[in-house]
């Protein structure tokens, strides 16, 4: 789970990680009183799970009521790569001298966490070629590791044991969050030496949420793929119209590449796991036919030790049902193929031995409905 | 390291046929994996035990016997071979109690196991030799002699090529259409979808470029992590010459976004499908568009190699 700019800060603020007095908000109502109780000047800060939001025009400086009301309602209703808004900070801006970059991540092919650190913040790190890089094994930092990062990236003075608190703090909430991510960019060095944390990201390890009920609050998922995750099923919705489902990730995405590739607009991403029974394949379709820009469905399911027979009848039940009425193009892969074509001869749902033709066929479809 | 074709298959007996190697169950008792074994069973692998706590003295279909922890399963068939089916909360103390009592190669299928669990299994393997496969694996198999997974068995046949793939249903599909282009598999290997792998990329190449009958092999990568990178870095290293061909899934998702696998996430451009394209690239190796593909660039590539 990607936490909020001010999610991450809460955190922050829990294990002593100072950050600039901030209030979030939802509304322009409540946000004029948290206004009023910050002071001008502030900053507002758009709230999304995505990058490069200061770029897109996602954070604002404000410095009178006038202000707050073109920009607030402004902020509010835009979107950053296809993310809308989830909220707002308000935050009072800090005077520095320099930005840092500091983050733990967890480095997957060398299978343990890596402390980041750079003289040079506020940018993507990728494109920083100053960096101090240090291998952390499960994630905790002693404070000689700290110090030894602290003085490589040239900090002085009463700022090496502030970096060094800093870091042990966030390596306490990495490795008690369960964290892939914790990255503070920029850090703030104030005048006075000391550091503090201008932004926050923290992504943690969903596989971990069982044992985070404290985080459940941050979950920030739609009704749909709620119900989606209860089923077992990963959905990921997106912009186009046509739904893609299939068991197993790999293939799923597989079949996404192939469709975009072919001029197709997926209008999800759903994977019903490694299996497929007439039950998984008739609550996908129930989740599909509550997607209302769905103009058709592309199906692509390997069987392997599933009878297609079995993935027809949830066709033939939706049909039935009347859950969908919409053109399904199915690859199904698997035993007695043949037979489930028969089935589904008289039904709105075509069967292909191909995903590419059933990706041609689907792609056609669409376009010509315009 | 532990060699997993020994693990696999043992050695010739005096006839030249391997070994049955003695393979055991854990969670043999659960829906999956009472189906699982039963699959296991029916391809012809030697599943000598099965281990579900509190269920030790029964009887898995009238034969296998089940106990209670491994180490009783271990004492009783000698095996160092476990595949593990529990749900994965459980997984941590599943693959400990495995390791613990001598296992040499464990294949984990548990999906949703927490990253920090994995990395504490993967320390105490490291300690003890063994090779952990997955988690979120469909399984190993070498076509033909053994299969210790949950990959259906029509796809494969024996052959000469090597499949590692990080996605279940893709080496399913992509073994399918090099079988029916006349390609069979000496061995197959799911790496996992997960972002931490008890066997990375590089190690599964590693654990099978020296083995002299293999005549190429094929990689199916996804978005997320940079192991196709480096195990690409690594076939130019070592100056390897067999033909290799690759399959990236992933190439038109949305970034920051995790595609079923928790490990297909890009972020930032950590994890994108063009900066692995470009490194198999540069090793010359040729990725794929479709899984359908596959077949045919490596029919070129083979027959580029005999030139």
């Amino acid at each position: 789970m990607r936490l909020l700019e001010y999610q991450a800060k809460e955190l922050f603020a829990q294990y002593g990680i100072k950050t600039p007095k901030g209030i979030s908000s939802k509304n322009i109502e409540q946000a004029r009183n948290d206004a009023k109780q910050l002071g001008y000047p502030f900053v507002i800060k758009v709230q999304v799970p995505v990058g490069g939001r200061g770029k897109a025009g996602g954070i604002q400086k404000c410095h009178n009521d006038d202000e707050f009301e073109l920009k607030y309602p402004q902020l509010l209703g835009m979107s950053i790569k296809g993310e809308k808004t989830r909220a707002i900070l308000l935050e009072k801006m800090a005077e520095y001298e320099k930005e840092l970059y500091l983050s733990l991540f967890l480095n997957r092919s060398k299978r343990c966490y890596t402390v980041i650190a750079s003289s040079e913040g506020g940018v993507e790190i990728e494109s920083v070629k100053n960096q101090v890089i240090r291998e952390v094994g499960l994630g905790d930092v002693d404070s000689q590791t700290a110090e030894e990062i602290a003085k490589q990236i040239g900090l002085q003075g009463r700022t090496v044991a502030d970096f060094v608190d800093m870091l042990q703090r966030l390596a306490k909430i990495t490795i008690e969050k369960e964290a892939e991510l914790a990255e503070i960019n920029p850090v703030a060095l104030l005048k006075d030496g000391s550091l503090l944390a201008l932004d926050g990201k923290v992504v943690t390890d969903d596989n971990s949420n069982f044992r985070h009920p404290e985080t459940e609050k941050y979950q920030e998922k739609t009704e749909l793929e709620e119900r989606a995750e209860k089923s077992g099923f990963t959905l990921v919705e997106l912009d186009g119209n046509i739904a893609v489902v299939g068991n197993g990730a790999g293939l799923v995405m597989s079949t996404l590449d192939m469709l975009a590739d072919n001029g197709g607009k997926p209008a999800c991403f759903l994977d019903v796991g490694g299996g497929a029974t007439t039950e998984s394949v008739y609550e996908a379709l129930t989740l599909v036919s509550k997607m209302k820009k769905v103009k058709a469905i592309l199906v692509n399911l390997y069987g392997g030790i599933v009878k297609t027979t079995t993935v027809a009848a949830a066709f033939i039940k939706a049909y039935d049902d009347k859950l969908i009425d919409l053109p399904v193009y199915a690859r199904l892969m698997g035993s007695e193929s043949e037979k489930s074509k028969e089935m589904l001869k008289n039904t709105r749902t075509k069967m292909f031995d191909s995903v590419e033709d059933a990706i041609n066929g689907v792609v056609m479809e669409v376009s010509k409905r315009g | 390291m532990a060699d997993i074709y020994e693990l696999l298959r043992g050695k010739k007996d005096a006839d030249g046929n391997w070994q049955k190697v003695p393979v055991i169950v854990q969670g043999i008792t659960g829906t999956f994996g009472s189906l699982h074994a039963k699959q296991m069973l029916d391809y012809g692998t030697n599943i000598v035990a099965g281990v579900t706590p509190g269920k030790g003295g029964q009887k898995f279909e009238g034969k296998v016997p089940i106990y209670n922890t491994v180490k009783e399963a271990v004492d009783a068939t000698g095996s160092k071979v476990s595949i593990v089916f529990v749900p994965a909360k459980f997984f941590l103390g599943a693959a400990t109690d495995a390791l613990e009592a001598g296992i040499k190669l464990l294949v984990s299928i548990p999906e949703h196991v927490p990253i920090r669990d994995t990395m504490q299994v993967i320390e105490l393997a490291k300690k003890n030799d063994a090779i952990v496969i997955g988690p979120n694996t469909p399984g190993v198999m070498i076509p033909g002699l053994v299969k210790i997974g949950i990959m259906p068995a029509s796809p494969f046949k024996p052959g000469n090529i090597v499949v590692l793939s990080k996605s279940g249903t893709l080496l399913y599909e992509i073994s399918n259409t090099l079988t029916k282009a006349g390609f069979g598999q000496t061995i197959t290997i799911g790496i996992g979808g997960d972002p931490v792998n008890g066997t990375r990329l590089i190690d599964a190449f590693d654990m099978v470029k020296d083995d002299p009958t293999i005549e190429g092999m094929v990689i199916v990568g996804e978005i997320g992590g940079d192991a196709e990178e480096i195990v690409a870095q690594h076939i130019m290293d070592i100056n390897f010459k067999k033909p290799i061909v690759a399959y990236i899934a992933g190439r038109r998702a949305p970034k920051e976004k995790r595609m079923g696998h928790a490990g297909a996430i890009v972020m930032g451009t950590y994890g994108s499908a063009e900066s692995k394209i470009s490194m198999f690239n540069m090793a010359n190796i040729p990725v794929a568009k479709r899984p359908n593909e596959v077949a045919v660039l490596l029919a070129g590539k083979l027959e580029k190699n005999k030139d």
